[in-house]
């Protein structure tokens, strides 16, 4: 299904998309307040945005240096091409320890790899344990936001959740009782975990370490318990000094919930006495992004989530209205570069208003890779719209001006008065929510061939 | 000083109004004004839903019927945008990058080249200003919400300047109405949605008014405001600049 097909079904529900977008809405007010306590805020933009102009232009020299500085720390580095390449070799590890049972904090790559299904295919426990992702992990849905991955749900559906699965008290809705429910639940999971399985912030290439942002101190509590500490990574997380990851530390939270700083800012460097630790550097397509000039600076991405919660067309759509996993504009930028077929809808959802650019902590300019997208889909993936043919004779409209003036004339006459470009394409779901422009008694080239004598000017 | 008025197709058609206006109010102002008989659309509807090759026809057209012009303004600054961002379809030549250096959006001409600082109109309502992504983010004639910097908008500048207007605080100053071009019908449910919350902003708010300068903007809001039999109205900002009255 196309993102508009689903957001219409989204929006039946009304009330829920109210509330969806003042929820998010909330988030993105928030953000406004603290990033205005900030005055460098526009520099730190600016050098933030350059420091990932810099990473990408040097990509192989910082992941070459990473590598060597995690050796030395006493880390055991691993390289993915893909997808696969990243579940095997996490599958590999976790068979050479034995393991069962995987703890997880929240990693939108392990979601791009579809992780979960495949080890729970091969015999492992996965458990997320951020309490958004695990929420939607006990509803076998995916998350609906990069930073927020439950914000599709009220607390009652998590209360209705953590009954069916946890036996919490039927229509319990209190967020402390929920909470205190999930944490009882992770606790154990923790504690009988025998690897642990974190994301990645940001890669320093500098000294060889990590840093992981969460607000529940999940990754630290997997990390430090189990044995094994597994982090995953794309190749485009890579800052090259340990300075620079102030910058981005003071941009992250406040961007993309209104904080000053996550509530855990967790630097891992070399393995504890008796652990393992592993980073599985992965690549997944993103060469080939960075090899597309056009669209590079998707790249810089740092995963805050902002440009989802000012998007006015994902506020009202809901995650699930996209159908790749990461969703909202920086979604619709990325997801053509996978599959430009299957995903090929998602670069239409925007009106281009480019608030999405304006809110990127690293200045990425969203709207525009997806007007440059638009182009490429319409001239090479047979786009199922077929817009390709009604744009065509539109083109051919406008660029003649007598056929132009007499389709204009007879629409505003005879036809009820469509814009032009719904007039021409027949496809009358203006009427959704709208009414038509009352049309004119003359159009302004009547009136001025009548009046232009009464003007001073000639032509 | 030679200014070729254009008028987007959609103007011609439904709003000629905002046309008239923008053409009265350059000729008060002392402007020698023409209007190129055979111009049709700037291109970007068709450019935004992807068809940009398409759309080389109609702005090869554009030049042509423009280059004389010593300059070329509109009411429009998501047209006149299209023009000077994206013209680079064309093969460039001098005539285009005149087109394209010389084209103005009404407020930008007044103020930047005009430099007028009075404007003789009265209206005494309670008004809204809608403001266009196109010119806001786009064209930088205001600073965007999303920006940690000084605030202001020219648009609403040229707006102060007429006697017994007020405007009204929105909660959202600058969210989107939903038009998108294509986006109004490819993407309607959502489209109509955006431009319903948009409405109820202005009017929870008090506005008797809503104005802006973007008339594909308006012909949103417009639509949702007579499908729901809203008591507000919806007017150019150059009609009010041109002196617009209610009162028959
Ligand atoms: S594209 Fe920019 S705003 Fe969107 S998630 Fe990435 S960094 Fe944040």
């Amino acid at each position: 299904m196309t993102h508009s097909e689903k957001a219409t079904r989204y929006i039946k529900d009304e009330a829920r998309v109210d509330w969806h977008d003042k929820a998010l809405w909330f988030v993105r007010q928030k953000r406004d307040i603290q990033t205005k306590k900030v005055p460098e805020w526009e520099t730190l933009r600016e050098l933030a945005s350059q420091i990932k102009a810099n990473v990408l232009s040097e990509l192989d020299t910082y992941l070459t240096q990473f590598e060597e500085n995690a050796i030395k720390n006493g880390v055991t580095v691993h390289w993915a091409k893909d997808a696969q390449e990243h579940n095997d070799i996490i599958l590999r590890i976790l068979n050479g320890k034995n393991a069962k049972k995987l703890v997880k904090s929240k990693s939108m790559l392990t979601e791009e790899c579809h992780l979960n299904s495949f080890l729970e295919k091969n015999g492992i426990e996965v458990v997320d344990t951020d309490l958004g992702e695990r929420i939607v992990q006990l509803r076998h849905e995916t998350p609906s936001h990069i930073v927020l991955p439950a914000i599709h749900l009220k607390k009652e559906d998590v209360g209705e959740t953590f009954h069916t699965h946890l036996g919490s008290e039927k229509g319990a809705k209190d967020p402390q009782y929920l909470t205190g429910v999930a944490r009882e639940h992770l606790r154990e999971k923790f504690l009988s975990a025998d690897a642990a399985l974190t994301g990645v912030n940001f890669a320093i290439a500098e000294t060889g370490g990590i840093t992981v942002c969460t607000n529940e101190g999940n990754a630290d509590l997997g990390a430090h318990l189990a044995p094994v500490h597994i982090a995953s990574m794309g190749i485009e997380k890579i800052i090259p000094r340990q300075s620079d990851l102030g910058v981005f530390l003071r941009m992250l939270a406040r961007n993309a919930t209104g904080q000053a700083i996550t509530t855990y800012s967790s630097h891992f460097l070399k393995p504890n006495n008796g652990q393992e630790m592993h980073f599985v550097i992965v690549d997944n397509g993103r060469t080939e992004q960075l090899g597309r000039v056009d669209f590079r600076k998707s790249l810089y991405c740092i995963r805050c989530g902002a440009c989802l919660n000012t998007c006015p067309v994902y506020r009202r759509s809901g995650g699930h209205s996209y159908s790749f996993t990461i969703p909202g504009p920086i979604g619709s930028i990325l997801s053509p570069g996978v599959d430009l077929k299957k995903y090929a809808s998602m670069a239409f959802a925007s009106t281009l208003c480019g608030s999405c650019s304006d809110v990127c902590p690293v200045k990425i300019d969203i709207h525009h890779q997806l007007y440059k997208w638009r182009q490429i889909i319409v001239n090479e993936s047979n786009s199922s719209f077929s817009k390709k043919q009604i744009m065509k004779a539109m083109g051919f409209l406008f660029s003649h001006p007598g056929l132009y003036r007499f389709a204009g004339k007879t629409g505003r006459k005879l036809v009820s008065s469509l814009p032009g470009f719904v007039l021409y394409n027949g496809l009358n779901t203006w009427g959704n929510g709208r009414e038509l422009p009352q049309p004119p008694a003359q159009s302004f080239r009547e009136w001025y061939l009548e009046n232009k004598h009464k003007t001073g000017n000639k032509l | 000083m030679k200014v070729g008025l254009f008028v987007p197709c959609y103007v011609d058609q439904f709003y000629p109004q905002v046309a008239v206006a923008t053409l009265q109010l350059l000729e008060k102002l002392g402007c020698e004004v023409g209007f190129p008989l055979n111009q049709t659309c700037c291109g970007q509807p068709m450019a935004n839903a992807g068809c940009e090759k398409e759309s080389k026809a109609a702005a090869k057209l554009f030049v042509e019927n423009f280059k004389d012009f010593d300059y070329i303004v509109g009411a429009a600054p998501s047209c006149v945008g299209f023009v000077k961002e994206h013209y680079d379809i064309l093969e460039q030549n001098p005539d285009v990058s005149h087109v394209r250096t010389k084209i103005y959006d009404i407020t930008e001409f007044l103020l930047d080249i005009l430099k007028i600082t009075k404007i003789d109109a009265r209206f005494p309502y309670k008004v809204g200003f809608h403001q266009s992504c196109h010119a806001l983010r786009g064209m930088r004639m205001a600073q965007s919400s999303e920006i940690n910097g000084a605030s202001f908008s020219m648009q609403k500048q040229l707006l102060s300047m007429v006697d017994g207007l007020e405007f009204i605080e929105l909660d959202r100053t600058d969210e989107c109405c939903g038009f998108g071009g294509t986006f109004c019908v490819t993407e309607a449910a959502v489209s109509a949605k955006m431009g319903s919350d948009r409405v109820a902003d202005h009017e929870r708010n008090g506005a008797q008014v809503i104005t802006g300068g973007d008339v594909s903007c308006l012909m949103q809001l417009e639509g949702v405001i007579r499908r729901q039999n809203k008591n507000i109205k919806v007017v150019h900002l150059v009609e009010i600049l041109n002196g617009v009255s209610f009162e028959k």
